[in-house]
């Protein structure tokens, strides 16, 4: 899927763990790369902008090798042309709005005449016209960010790496500016990698999206897949589903699945072993008694927490394993749901998605 | 910064606090007072043309500044250095460089003369060839290089750390070479600790005394600077080394207000 694109395939020694960095963007793609705080996120487009060393393995952009740690090949940054925006934009605070943009095509040796109307061109792109004189440190969140942009487009980059783009823009704007965001990197024909600690800006850019947990991609794939069938903690919170490492019976159709000391009843073929379950809080039902009748999951258990959403609460439940549950307001007071109540949660088998 | 101590919004000092901060402020007033009270102002100008002051002043103008400037030269890589690379030894480096500060002047004379003398380690070499340094306006430059740079070092060291590394990596993202992202970003942003480090530099050049005294002498015309001038002076003619030592203190003050007005105007907030 990437004639012509980058390629990273390179490893280096963090304080925690070994950061494997391994995927590939070609075409106008855009690769979001998602995880926790600590994940080795930034570490990732530092090694392919080249400002840090892998220990091993291969960075190239089509057949351009930038790097190559066996053959001890590392590109200088600024021959790299990867276009970089960073989290707080670092724009030049001695420099003004347009001797910002038109810093990137001065460096790469263009003559003053081209370097002026280049910048000039992305600035009008971008929606800054008028603020070409302006210092950066008295334009808005956003206006910075399209500054950031301009100059590293101007730079006429082949890869675009950008490194939590929404981190310092209010909750008002960060909206508005993702989908710009969105839109513009389609049109600008440049694959991209994108990385972000918030799932839900993952979610909103996600041609394709790659989960980073402690220095290792654990799950590649569009926004559908990884909602439907996720394969780490931070994946299922990601999706807002109950995720669960099972134990498969044999057999098929309906068999059990033991979740440590609990047994579910599931509705599967006749794979047997390691196994996820997963399904969404919405299907966990609360009593006070125990339901009669037909639901193959019931268990007792206590509540540890109530958060409250905007029209329903999500209840945290220990039911020898821990579930979340979502109950409308109304279903919760007439529950007198609160930490430590004991209660009764059911699961049909059909919600339940059983996956290798 | 500014804008920091704006919001902070400083009240007015109270009687108490006057009282405390007073005696060192006017401990330092009195006796700079005194210069220009003990000899009728009219008179310091008269005093300032005899031969001696004059060659003196020339001396010391010719030599603090080419002290500042080699200390700029040398000493702007050797800051950058120790801002912006790790390597083993640093920390010995760091040190070495800072030593001159806290040494007695006048064992950094004897140092600069065990180094460069006729028989120092160097020096021996040197005078084979038929270069002789101590006691020229040579040495004069060798020991106010020596006693102020460290100044100018400290400074700007500071200077560059305080440059967002960020900035760096994004002009070398954008293509640009360490050559152009020093000359384009890091030197501009610390431009204020570059500017006060050559104040600071110039200045303390200005009143070395000790190692000049052991490394090059006091050689009317030759060796002979401001300092030197007023302490010769003081023997024969107190008013002239009055006149002398008041024109220093015109020439620091100068300094420290050109390095005030600079460091204003070119002033960039440390984002």
């Amino acid at each position: 899927m990437s004639e012509a694109g980058l390629q990273v395939d390179a490893s280096v020694r963090l304080d925690r763990f070994v950061l494997q960095a391994r995927f590939d963007v070609g075409g106008a793609e855009t690769l979001v790369l998602v995880g926790p705080n600590g994940s080795g996120k930034s570490t990732c487009l530092a090694l392919v902008a080249g400002l840090l060393r892998p220990d091993a393995g291969r960075i190239g952009f089509g057949n351009d090798v930038w790097c190559d740690a066996g053959r001890g090949i590392q590109l200088a940054p600024e021959r790299r042309r990867v276009g970089m925006l960073f989290q707080d934009f670092a724009l030049f605070p001695h420099l003004s709005v347009a001797e910002n943009v038109r810093y990137g095509p001065l460096s790469r040796g263009r003559s003053r005449g081209d370097a002026v109307s280049l910048a000039s061109a992305w600035i009008e792109r971008l929606g800054l016209g008028g603020l070409e004189q302006r210092a950066v440190d008295t334009i808005s969140g956003g206006q910075r960010q399209r500054v950031a942009l301009a100059r590293a487009l101007a730079a006429e980059p082949r890869v675009l790496l950008l490194d939590e783009p929404f981190g310092s823009l209010d909750m008002t704007t960060r909206g508005a500016v993702r989908s710009e965001l969105r839109v513009f990197l389609k049109g600008c024909g440049l694959p991209s990698v994108l990385v972000t600690h918030d799932p839900v800006d993952a979610l909103a850019f996600g041609d394709r999206i790659a989960v980073l947990e402690d220095g290792r991609i654990s799950q590649t794939g569009s926004r559908e897949e990884l909602l439907s069938q996720p394969r780490s903690a931070f994946v299922a919170e990601l999706a807002g589903l109950n995720l669960l490492r099972a134990e498969l019976a044999a057999g098929r159709g309906l068999k059990a699945a033991r979740v440590g000391s609990t047994v579910f009843h599931v509705l599967a073929d006749d794979r047997a072993g390691a196994a996820f379950l997963a399904f969404s809080p919405a299907e966990v039902a609360l009593s006070a008694e125990r339901l009669p009748g037909s639901p193959q999951n019931v268990f007792a258990g206590r509540v540890r927490e109530v958060l409250p959403l905007t029209d329903r609460l999500r209840i945290v439940l220990d039911v020898g394993v821990v579930l979340v549950a979502e109950v409308t307001r109304e279903a919760a007071s007439a529950l007198a749901l609160a930490p430590s109540r004991a209660v009764w949660a059911s699961v049909k088998a059909t919600a339940i998605r059983v996956y290798a | 910064m500014r804008a920091a101590a704006a919001l902070r919004g400083r009240e007015r000092p109270g009687l108490r606090l006057c009282f405390g901060a007073a005696p060192l402020a006017l401990y330092i007033a009195l006796p700079l007072g005194a210069l220009f009270v003990v000899v009728p102002v009219g008179e310091l100008a008269s005093h300032l043309g005899s031969p001696m002051a004059l060659r003196a002043l020339r001396l010391t103008l010719e030599t603090t500044l080419a002290a500042t400037f080699l200390a700029v030269l040398f000493g702007t890589p050797l800051a950058y250095l120790l801002a912006r690379r790790e390597f083993r030894g640093r920390a010995a480096l760091d040190a070495l460089v800072e030593l001159p500060i806290t040494i007695p002047p006048v064992v950094a004379g004897v140092a600069l003369l065990l180094a460069f003398g006729r028989r120092g380690l160097l020096g021996r070499h040197l005078e084979l060839a038929g270069v002789s340094l101590p006691f020229t306006t040579i040495a004069v430059v060798m020991a106010q290089l020596f006693i102020a740079s460290p100044f100018f070092v400290k400074a700007a060291r500071a200077g560059f750390e305080s440059v967002e590394p960020r900035l760096e990596d994004a002009a070398r993202s954008l293509g640009a070479s360490p050559w152009r992202v020093f000359w384009t970003v890091s030197a501009p942003l610390a431009r204020p600790a570059l500017v006060s480090g050559v104040v600071l530099a110039w200045a303390r050049a200005l009143s070395e005394f000790g190692a000049t005294m052991m490394f090059a002498g006091n050689l009317p015309g030759r060796t002979q600077t401001l300092t030197l001038a007023v302490m010769t002076a003081l023997e024969t003619d107190l008013e002239t080394a009055v006149a002398v030592s008041a024109l220093a203190l015109v020439l620091a003050l100068a300094a420290l207000l050109g390095a005030r007005w600079l460091g204003g105007r070119v002033g960039v907030p440390n984002v």
